[in-house]
């Protein structure tokens, strides 16, 4: 059978589909948007019907994902890192409910930061709920352990978290399909109470999930996944986590390590394996992309045991993403160097695209506020978090999620009067609603400035749940009607939106100023397919 | 064979079109092939890269090591240069594009660039929005790029053109026209001036 030359996402996606899902939920993030996105446009998903619309954000995704679960079908639940701190609620107490059809959560993490604000690592996340996990070593591994990850998560009737970080995701290689498995038939809970959460149920069922852990730890020495190499040289053993391994590998001729190596790909992990290699090594190197999680708990807090190596001790550097050359240093191995950087290399940030709307939304806010002191503007998270930099620099914060009309409140009641909360449309129906309400109950006196592009641009142009629905969403929850002021963002409106957002943060009370024009990349992308169109149509004619 | 490959550039500037040529190439001839790509907040204008190795047996990781590229294949002079750190020192190639793009406050003097350049032991530098002009439009200028690659790259030439056909087949004959010139001109390039 041929090869198929997919992203790490993709092989995700289409293992996911083979595994016979029903529905995949989710919310853009980078670095796992792409496996939503290939299911969105993928010809065998449609024709099996299989969910994919995009969730207003990741608990709804993650929840949604749970009744799916909950009605005896497969479902899968995709997001980045930090999107599983929105879900954690539901991601928690799914341990609890457990898994009815097969439930697969996936958490793409992003050491180094590449697209994020931090570098938290997902596996925290799944020893904390008592969710096993499962973190593929290279492509070919995300599509088969996914399917895995379902096989899994029905056996044990729990969910599954796959860990995947940002190097595999958009990473692209060859991958052999199997052989497809169907969708569930709708069936529901053996026991109608499953999913009821009341304490004396709960209590029930967190002793089943707490017994089942030593099951999940003997399918870790089953599976395949986790796997002892041996080698000769036992001054060292070497434990490595996932993509962490083709680092170790690629530092030998032919892949050969002279010392034994733990691979592993599934938590929780056996003891037994640990304690093999522990007692047949002098001292052992733990290599994991993110953070130490294993190398913690093989150390102990004293380590008062044989030496751990990692990035506890600076054998690795404590922070960031693993490369081959960090792994060669631990090791004691010789690197190669290239030539020195030249000066006449100069750094290039991201920035807002040429014509894109936020250059002049932020134009006009930065005026505006020249009357008041400056470090007033709470913002968000998406393309106009780089307006932060030069020339605009009008922003002041960027934590997460729907953060700026919250924080917006706050400074507004410390007496930072008045307070601008600049979010965008995607992110303001993600998680900036409640807070407007908020704002509203308390009578904040807060501007919002509410960037509608009409798309979650920064993640490459996915519809938003906000379209057409912003003004109702505002008078809904409460902002008078002469305080939500629409501007279209544009140079030679200049003077104009200035003057609105001016009046607007006079106003001692909620406003929200609705800076309205579509993203330059969907409307380039749209301009290009209706060209295309065009063009077949005639050629159809003639 | 084994080739390790820095592909740079502009977010925006085409890197990972010429990386599905390159990679439907190198599949039609059997090769692995491992490709890490940069998607997300660094393609709005900062500057991208993608990791791309092809190999006669199994790669292990997706990330190059250090030293030990064999070709950097840039749109962008400044960009070639940013890279020079994992090149490698004795047999390592550079080829780039001559056409700076500038969208930064303190980009250097061309010419300080173009020099940094030339004190490597390998490269091939080219105008590639001329050759590309001549052929027909500035826009297949990252396909004259990769044709000043080609003959570094140890594909068969024939695989390339096909894999030409067949990314740009969406697009009509006519871009299939442009970037197949576009690709010759810049191998004839390469060939004539080194």
């Amino acid at each position: 059978m041929s090869k198929l030359l997919l992203l790490g996402d993709e092989a995700i996606a289409l293992g996911a589909i083979d595994a016979g899902i029903s529905g995949v939920y989710a919310y853009p993030g980078t670095p796992s948007t792409e496996i939503t996105e290939y299911i969105q446009t993928s010809k065998e998903a449609k024709e099996r019907d299989i969910k994919s619309m995009w969730s207003a954000n990741e608990k709804t995704a993650m929840e949604t994902a749970m009744g799916m679960s909950y009605a005896g079908k497969k479902a899968l639940v995709c997001m980045k890192h930090v999107g599983l701190n929105v879900a954690a609620d539901a991601f928690i107490n799914s341990a609890i409910t457990g898994a009815n059809g097969g439930l697969v959560v996936l958490s793409a993490d992003d050491p180094s930061m590449h697209s994020s604000q931090n570098e938290q690592d997902s596996r925290f996340y799944g020893k904390f709920s008592f969710i096993p996990i499962l973190e593929p070593s290279n492509q070919q591994e995300a599509y088969d352990m996914t399917r895995y990850a379902f096989e899994l998560s029905e056996k044990f009737g729990i969910p599954v978290l796959l860990r995947i970080t940002t190097r595999l995701a958009h990473s692209r290689a060859g991958i052999e399909r199997r052989q497809g498995l169907p969708q569930n038939e709708i069936h529901l809970p053996s026991d109608p109470r499953q999913f009821v959460l009341l304490p004396a149920i709960a209590r029930k069922q967190y002793n089943t999930l707490l017994a089942k852990q030593e099951a999940l730890e003997d399918d870790g020495l089953t599976s395949g996944y986790n796997t002892y190499i041996n080698g000769n040289d036992k001054t060292l053993g070497i434990i490595a986590c996932g993509l962490a391994y083709n680092y170790l590998i690629e530092n030998f001729e032919d892949g050969e390590v002279p010392f034994p190596v733990l691979k592993l790909n599934q938590y929780p992990v056996p003891k037994k394996l640990l304690k093999q290699l522990y007692d047949s090594v002098d001292k052992i190197l733990v290599l994991e992309d993110g953070y130490p999680i294993l190398e913690e708990l093989l150390r102990g807090y004293l380590n008062l045991g044989k030496k751990i190596m990692g990035r506890l001790d600076g054998s690795i550097p404590r922070a960031g993403e693993l490369n081959p050359n960090i792994v060669a240093r631990a090791l004691g191995l010789d690197v190669a160097e290239g030539f020195d950087t030249a000066d006449s290399v100069k750094g290039r940030p991201p920035k807002l695209c040429d014509g894109c709307g936020h250059w002049d939304s932020f134009g006009a806010l930065n005026e505006a506020l020249k009357p008041y002191s400056g470090g007033r503007v709470l913002s968000d998270i998406g393309c106009y978090t780089l307006s932060a930099l030069p020339p605009l620099q009008s922003i002041n914060s960027c934590v997460d999620m729907g953060a700026s009309i919250t924080m917006a409140i706050g400074a507004a009641e410390a007496g930072l009067v008045p307070a601008v909360a600049a979010i965008g449309d995607s992110t303001f129906t993600h998680s900036g609603i409640t807070g407007l309400l908020d704002a509203v109950n308390r009578k904040a006196s807060i501007t919002v400035l509410l960037n509608d592009n009409a798309t979650t641009g920064m993640t490459g142009g996915q519809d938003s749940s906000a379209y057409g629905k912003v003004e109702d969403i505002c008078r809904g929850v409460g902002v008078e009607e002469e305080h939500i002021r629409l501007i279209k963002p544009l140079r030679r409106l200049h003077e104009e939106n200035v003057k609105v957002i001016s009046e607007e943060l006079e106003y001692n009370g909620v406003s929200v100023v609705i800076a309205r024009r579509e993203c330059v990349q969907t409307l380039a992308r749209r301009m290009k397919i209706k060209a295309m169109e065009k063009r077949k149509a005639a050629e159809t004619k003639a | 064979m084994k080739k390790d490959i820095i592909l740079a550039g502009v977010g925006g500037q085409g890197i990972l079109t010429i990386a599905t040529i390159i990679g439907t190439a190198a599949l039609s001839e059997g090769l692995q092939l491992k490709q890490a790509e940069v998607h997300g907040m660094s393609q709005r204008g900062g500057d991208v890269q993608s990791h791309m190795r092809i190999s006669s047996k199994n790669i292990a990781s997706d990330l190059i090591p250090e030293g030990k590229v064999d070709l950097i294949i840039s749109i962008e002079p400044m960009e070639s240069l940013r890279y020079v750190n994992m090149l490698h020192k004795e047999t390592g190639w550079l080829i780039t594009s001559m056409n700076p793009f500038n969208n930064i406050s303190d980009y250097p003097d061309l010419e300080e660039v173009l020099n940094d350049i030339w004190k490597l032991p390998h490269y091939v530098t080219i105008d590639a929005e001329k050759v590309a002009k001549e052929q027909g439009s500035v826009r297949a200028a990252n396909i004259v790029v990769l044709g000043a690659a080609s003959p570094y790259l140890d594909i068969k030439f024939e695989l390339l053109e096909t894999a030409i056909k067949n990314v740009f087949a969406k697009k009509g004959e006519d871009m299939v026209k442009l970037n197949l010139k576009a690709l010759r001109a810049g191998r004839n390039y390469a060939k004539k001036s080194t």
